[in-house]
């Protein structure tokens, strides 16, 4: 897992523009980078920490700890489409569980995908649990990749495995 | 014959043909109340915003004290299940909440702002980092704001999906670049020592918004909306097993739970009965139907009288809730029906909790951990009759031993529904074993 990725010029232009975001503290900028970071390369790898901590001139420590911490950063691939099931009560009375385990079984997911993103043997689809997406109204709702869906029932799940497929 | 909506923070929320550009904000009035606003002493708002009795929806109100604020954060990282209205505002009326802000550090002299962003609303951090670039295209933001030699910047900073963000104390770490970990109070007062250790304000953003509604109608003419220490609209947020879930704005205590859920919200889905309500977000403690709650009230003549009000009958304001034992909280309102498990409802809103939890102070930690755990064993059936008061006994001894609210958050829920529904944990607690 440890291929090093190579960085263009267009990637760094754009860490330095949010850097100067942060006029008081550098520091400041380590969750803005590794979004960048993972959005462009995937997940944050060993090379990922190293980077950011130099660019920041902290200790890769210093990036490792946010990158255990904060549940949205990975360490590993995650599917190329990526399903994001919100767990939270109103979601769950709304049938949020059902939608989970058919997605899960549409997409021949194996594991448990509590919190960490379980991925289908040829690394295609994703799928987790994650808490509150604050739309409880209309629930259940997801995220594939980044879009956003509310009152998904199985027929419009099956529709979006379909769109993104 | 259902209560009107007082819309002020949602007047332009789905509204036919409304949409989020800088455009179309202006042209239903957007901005004017800025222009109005740098024309005025800073010290004129901050009076119109005191007399106003605004109290932050979360946050902690402009400063009194004598500190000068030099960082203003928005923090807009509502996560706590059951309520979804700052996802509304974003995504469909972004600008009102820029307004705001721009607003509220030119009445502090603030240069620098952070507007704090759940990391789960990419779309919501793009539409307002173009709303951003929209307003200083239009010199409402930036250097030399309308003339007048007021400079300010707004940077849009994305969280990563930490729910301790919210904690205001955890977001400025957070925005520092390290772990969420909230700061103790005192001396970490956001007022005192916020941002890189200077005086900070942190509000959220129903609060920055109706600053632009207080200077619209005047403080005094905002502070007659809803009750005396209770003023201005909120917000409500309705979920679970109602007719029409949704968001609703209505003048505070303007209505009762009764009236919200049936009138508003069209009653229980499929003529069913209520079971239990959680009133202000899943950390408001839980409310059970066909409960009675003495409460104080002050009577015409001035003299206080104890009353006896079924649930349905209880007004949705701040003191009353407080006063019946729960709170109004984030205006999240999740009502479950008489079909619903109670362990399995609360064994939900443990896990939740259980990865939530920082990890900084041991009893939050371990104690939401054990707490998730019991729940899970309960709602299997797989536990006994006894293990409903160890969870009672492990819910006790989190809250006051915590750095933050987060205890507090998490073992209110566990303590009022294993009070209140004793018997059900009791009984599904050692179900599965008998099998």
């Amino acid at each position: 897992m440890s291929c090093e990725v190579k960085i263009s010029k267009e990637f760094e232009a754009k860490v330095d523009e949010v850097i100067t975001h942060y006029p008081v503290s550098k520091r400041s900028a380590s969750l803005p980078l590794l979004h960048l970071w993972q959005e462009q390369f995937g997940y944050v790898s060993n090379q990922a920490v190293e980077w950011i901590a130099a660019k920041l001139d902290l200790q890769p420590i210093n990036v490792y700890e946010l990158v255990t911490f904060y549940p949205m950063f990975r360490q590993h691939p995650a599917g190329k489409i990526q399903f994001k099931v919100c767990r939270t009560l109103s979601c769950a009375l709304a049938g949020g569980y059902e939608l989970f385990d058919h997605l899960k079984t549409n997409c021949k997911i194996e594991g448990d995908g509590h919190h960490g993103p379980a991925v289908s043997a040829d690394g295609k689809y994703s799928i987790e649990f994650v808490e509150c997406l604050a739309s409880c109204g209309t629930g259940p709702v997801l995220m594939v990749n980044e879009d956003f869906y509310e009152n998904v029932s199985n027929d419009k799940a099956n529709e979006l495995v379909k769109k993104y497929g | 014959m259902a209560i009107a909506e007082k819309r002020l923070i949602l007047k332009n929320i789905d509204v036919a043909g409304y949409t989020n550009d800088i455009e179309c904000y202006i042209k239903n009035g957007g901005y004017e109340v800025l222009r109005k606003a740098i024309a005025m002493k800073p010290q004129e708002i901050v009076a119109e915003v005191k007399a106003s009795g605004l109290r932050g929806r979360g946050g902690a109100g402009f400063p009194t004290k004598n500190t000068k604020p030099v960082y203003l954060i928005c923090n807009a990282d509502e996560s706590e299940p059951g309520t979804f209205k700052d996802r509304q505002i974003i995504h469909k009326d972004p600008h009102q909440l820029i307004e705001g802000m721009i607003i509220s550090c030119f009445a502090n002299n603030v240069k620098l702002a952070y507007l704090y962003i759940r990391g789960e609303f990419p779309e919501g951090a793009r539409i307002l980092e173009r709303a951003c670039d929209e307003a200083r295209q239009k010199n409402l933001l930036g250097k030399n704001i309308l003339g007048t030699g007021y400079d300010l910047e707004i940077y849009i900073h994305r969280g990563a999906g930490a729910y301790i963000c919210g904690e205001e104390t955890g977001l400025i770490e957070s925005l520092e670049g390290k772990r969420a970990y909230p700061r103790i109070k005192p001396p970490y007062f956001p007022a005192v020592l916020g941002l890189y250790m200077s005086p900070t304000i942190v509000n959220n953003v129903e609060t920055l918004c109706n600053v632009i509604h207080v200077l619209q109608m005047g403080g005094a003419n905002f502070s007659k909306l809803g009750k005396p220490n209770n003023t201005g609209t909120r917000v409500l947020c309705v979920s679970g097993d109602v007719v029409k879930p949704g968001y609703y704005e209505f003048e505070v205590g303007a209505l009762t739970l009764g009236q919200l859920i049936y009138d508003v919200c069209g009653g229980i889905r499929d003529g069913k009965k209520i079971k239990a309500i959680i009133p202000g977000g899943s950390s408001a403690k839980v409310l059970k139907a066909g409960e009675i709650y003495k409460i104080k009230q002050k009577q015409a003549d001035g003299s206080m009288a104890d009353v006896e009000m079924r649930l349905e009958d209880i007004p949705m304001d701040f003191d009353t809730m407080a006063a019946i034992g729960s709170m109004a909280g984030s205006g999240g309102v999740i009502v479950m029906d008489e079909t619903r498990s109670m362990p399995e409802c609360l064994a939900n809103l443990s896990e939740f909790y259980a990865h939530e939890s920082c990890g900084q102070c041991t009893p939050c930690r371990e104690g939401s951990l054990w707490m998730k755990k019991l729940t899970s064993r309960i709602r299997d059936g797989k536990a006994s009759a006894n293990d409903v008061g160890v969870l009672k006994n492990v819910a006790d001894n989190i809250a006051g031993r915590t750095i933050c609210a987060f205890g507090e958050a998490c073992s209110w829920p566990v303590q009022s529904f294993v009070t209140k529904f004793k018997d059900e944990f009791e009984t599904v607690a050692g179900n599965g074993a008998k099998k």
